[in-house]
């Protein structure tokens, strides 16, 4: 091969000056596939075994086995973004389908093909309300209880923009929307409610806040997740104009962390919106066919111009949460969400009756999750339960968070019993 | 070699159908039997009613539809398309890895001790002296690696409000840049297709805040006057910063750190050989020089006597992930690395810009800019997207066309280190034919891919993006 090429040396090919050649060590052993496995099972099994009632905002649901063996197609795992949709229909179609199923959920129109996680989501949520004609405002109201890591990269996305957060109070784990209309005025441009919030509380005012947002010519963005979409009330139909959340916890369950941003919104925003989108179209001979479209709104057309700057996306965990929702269908996902309020009523109730706790905090429906109050200290309380295998949220001095589904299900007794002993 | 796709049709109208198409079903939602009152649920849910065996056969045929690095080479320029070796979904599978975003530092020190080794070899591997790995992808690690350069400016009380971006660089540098709020400046390229020093003096100021730039750049050359580039940036009291996507012509030859550079971002899903999963998940790490390593997101991996932990750096940016990043991403490239050590990683780019020459040698097509290392730029004598077109039927990936401008009907082709003599002369071959073909054989192809060519002007402008948007009956 140097020979086609006409070097002598591998070395010849590189157009390096000399000053900056590297000619140091990086002191990373080479090992055999069987050495990195053995390797990094070790280190990964110093992690505790812990039996984990944690959510606030991330939740472990169960993925089929099926799901695992199919989505590791190399064909799937291993593509390439669909700029070539005549090689890629497979993967534009499964795409395709996940838009369409969010789009059932939400009851919007439009749905994109994935943001990273659902807190990116709410910051693309914020910068898309900046752009969109009508809206003069420019603060974003979020709620005073949200989950840190969102507000947090809220505060980045609008950083680069006229945009600035404020928060509004909760009245008993939820928006209270009294004061919400009292605060709104012309110079807000984004409302934004979560049900469930962080709290697990499923918030009734919907509606109203949507009504609030709408009179002060405000976009109405609410923040949920793909489990509960199932079961509650469409976004749609209480007057959501952008749909943000997780939609991960169908896909890749914990993971530490990594998500699936969900992101749908009403049809006037399509040209504005942020990341890739699958269209149907016909090829040649008529039949239907799917492409990435509307292009012209990302980053490799339109440069500092683009709606945003996201260009790789979470595509692989789409179709693996498509993949999901389709094995559970209506009746399995509706099951799925309706079992996530039983569960934490009834755990919530068991936990009540134990002295020395109150649950739930909040008289409030709640999805999954629920609020403790302890009468000792919630870190005590955590760091004893942590001891015993068993991880929670202690997120006040005496109130903790516990969150249920099918993978801790059968850890509820022990949970319980642990906090009676400990009580 | 003779290549045909896998195509399911089930009619005149369609290819394989749609899941809706298959079955629907619509349930109505009993708000009791949630425990609900019916004005918090909805009055019913529609959604595809198929059974698994069913299902299985829906997405094996869709993925047989599909074209990945292992059906053949994929020579993307700027994508870095390398195999991803099979054993690294293994250690990403590994039960006790799968933890919740908010466990106690004390209770996952395994996850840690993947990740602050992770964190070591980038930091190593680029010449950076601190690494955070949230950024899921490398856009995120741009607008990280930006924030963190605006967050140091202002600590020194110093109010910079451009970014300068040569023009032949990816569009998220530029997309980047406005996000962060700055001002985009493009630089126009020398006539040689690399930085203009002049240009460059001219362009910045006290207003650079940084330049992104990207070396090998584009057109795969290296900017050899790195040192001089650097320069002029310090001088003008701004930062550079590495955009790391063609990392992988580099490693073990120079370092971003050495060469000047403050800040960059690495794209593990291009160098480090993780899937790029149909568009994604990707990680985009960002390492800095030690005076910006207290502005880096936070949490990031520490090592203490006690074991590791999660802090936060003092004047921290905040976060640009909800929580701390792509974790099955991470690992796989933790795996990697660890399989390939430094004579690997070494060994990777001197293949990679191996093959690059060599499958250059083999082409017709003109290749205006030298000397190039991992990518080159071919300029087509007909529509470069309709050569890709007709180079799908010959069993290949196609390159990346019509970008950079720099080159009249771009084609950027990659390799990678993966690719034996074999298929790169597969690969010249299929470059060849076309490069023979008449303009007609060209604008009809592709012929032999699941579908033919699509109508892409027609779904802009009657935009049909669900299947609710679809007309047709259910089987």
């Amino acid at each position: 091969m140097l020979a086609a090429i006409g070097a002598d040396t591998e070395a010849e090919l590189f157009d390096i000056p000399d000053d900056v050649l590297f000619d140091g060590e990086f002191d990373i052993p080479k090992r055999s596939e069987r050495a990195v496995l053995a390797e990094t099972t070790a280190q990964l099994e110093m992690n505790d075994s812990v039996t984990e009632f944690l959510g606030r905002g991330h939740y472990d649901h169960y993925v089929p086995s099926w799901v695992d063996h199919v989505a590791d197609r190399s064909e799937f795992l291993t593509s390439y973004t669909q700029y070539q949709p005549e090689i890629a229909q497979g993967f534009l179609q499964a795409l395709f389908e996940y838009q369409s199923m969010l789009v059932e959920l939400t009851g919007l129109p439009v749905a994109n093909c994935s943001m990273y996680d659902a807190a990116t989501a709410l910051g693309e949520a914020a910068t898309l309300s900046s752009r969109l004609r009508g809206i003069t405002g420019t603060t974003v109201l979020v709620p005073e209880l949200l989950a840190s890591g969102r507000r947090a990269v809220l505060e980045n996305y609008v950083a680069g923009t006229e945009l600035s957060v404020e928060t509004y109070p909760m009245d008993d784990g939820v928006a209270a929307t009294a004061a919400v209309a009292e605060r709104c005025a012309s110079d807000v441009a984004m409302v934004y409610a979560e049900s469930p919030t962080v709290r697990g509380t499923i918030d009734p005012g919907l509606s109203e806040l949507s009504s609030i947002a709408d009179e002060h010519s405000a976009v109405f963005c609410l923040g949920t997740d793909i489990v509960a979409l199932g079961l509650l009330e469409s976004p749609a139909a209480v007057g959501a104009d952008i749909v943000v959340g997780e939609a991960g916890s169908l896909g890749i369950g914990a993971s530490y962390g990594m998500g699936l941003g969900l992101f749908a919104c009403r049809e006037e925003y399509l040209r504005q919106i942020p990341g890739r989108l699958v269209g149907a179209s016909t090829d040649e001979t008529g039949r239907r066919a799917f492409t990435l479209t509307l292009q012209t709104r990302e980053q490799h057309i339109r440069r500092e111009r683009a709606t945003s700057n996201i260009c790789t996306n979470q595509a692989w965990v789409a179709l693996r949460t498509a993949m999901t929702v389709a094995d559970l269908g209506p009746d399995g996902l509706l099951e799925l969400a309706s079992e996530s309020v039983r569960s934490a009523s009834t755990l919530a109730a068991r936990i009540d009756a134990i002295d020395g706790y109150t649950a739930p905090v909040h008289d409030r429906h709640h999805f999954r999750e629920f609020v403790v109050r302890t009468e000792s200290s919630a870190a005590t309380v955590q760091e004893e339960l942590l001891a015993e295998g068993i991880a929670v949220h202690a997120i006040d001095e005496h109130l903790l968070e516990l969150c249920t589904t099918e993978t801790n299900a059968d850890e509820r007794d022990r949970l319980v019993a642990t906090l009676e002993e400990l009580a | 070699m003779k290549f045909e796709q896998a195509r399911w049709i089930t009619d005149e109208d369609r290819y394989e159908p749609l899941l809706a198409e298959k079955r629907s079903k619509t349930v109505s939602v009993d708000a009791d039997d949630a425990g609900l009152p019916d004005e918090l649920t909805r009055d019913e849910l529609t959604l595809p009613s198929v059974s698994e065996p069913e299902l299985a056969r829906h997405y094996t045929r869709l993925s047989e539809m599909t074209y990945g690095i292992e059906n053949g080479p994929f020579p993307l320029g700027s994508c870095t398309m390398k195999y991803n070796p099979s054993f690294t979904e293994d250690v990403a599978a590994l039960a006790a890895g799968q933890v919740h975003p908010d466990r106690p530092a004390e209770s996952i020190q395994g996850t840690l001790g993947v990740l602050y080794g992770l964190q070591e070899y980038l930091g190593r591997i680029g010449g950076m002296d601190a690494v955070t790995l949230q950024p899921p992808a490398g856009a995120a690690g741009e607008f990280a690696g930006i924030l963190v350069a605006k967050a140091y400016h202002e600590a020194n009380g110093d109010d910079r409000t451009e970014v300068v971006v040569p023009d032949s660089a990816h569009g998220t540098n530029f997309a980047t840049g406005a996000l962060a709020g700055f001002d985009v400046v493009t630089l126009p390229s020398g006539s040689d297709g690399r930085v203009d020093c002049e240009a460059l003096e001219n362009a910045v100021g006290d207003d650079t805040a940084a330049l992104m730039l990207t070396n090998p750049n584009t057109l795969g050359l290296f900017e050899r006057d790195i040192t001089e580039i650097a320069d002029i940036v310090h001088d003008a009291g701004g930062l550079l910063y590495y955009d790391g996507a063609n990392l992988n012509a580099l490693l073990g030859r120079v370092r971003p750190g050495d060469m000047g550079f403050d800040v960059m971002h690495y794209n593990v899903h291009k160098t480090f050989a993780t899937p790029h999963g149909g568009g994604g998940p990707g990680a985009g790490p960002v390492g800095v020089v030690d005076d910006l390593a207290e502005f880096l997101p936070e949490p990031r991996v520490g090592k203490t006597d006690e074991g590791y932990e999660l802090f936060a750096p003092e004047s921290s940016i905040g976060k640009v992930h909800g929580y701390h990043g792509n974790w099955l991403v991470l690992v796989k490239a933790y795996a990697y690395i660890a399989r390939l050590g430094d004579a690997g990683l070494t060994d990777a780019s001197a293949k990679a810009v191996l093959n690059a020459n060599y499958l250059a040698s083999q082409i017709e097509y003109d290749v205006p800019f030298a000397p190039f290392h991992h990518e080159f730029v071919a300029s087509a004598d007909a529509d470069a997207a309709d050569v890709a077109k007709r180079m799908l039927d010959f069993g290949v990936h196609p390159p990346t066309t019509k970008w950079p401008e720099a080159v009249e009907e771009a084609l950027m082709a990659e390799p990678t280190e993966i690719e034996t003599k074999r298929s790169l002369d597969q690969l010249a071959e299929a470059f060849n034919a076309v490069a023979n073909e008449s303009e007609a054989t060209i604008e009809d192809a592709p012929n032999r891919t699941a579908v033919q060519r699509i109508d892409q002007a027609t779904a802009a402008r009657n935009p049909r993006l669900s299947w609710q948007a679809l007309e047709f009956d259910a089987e």
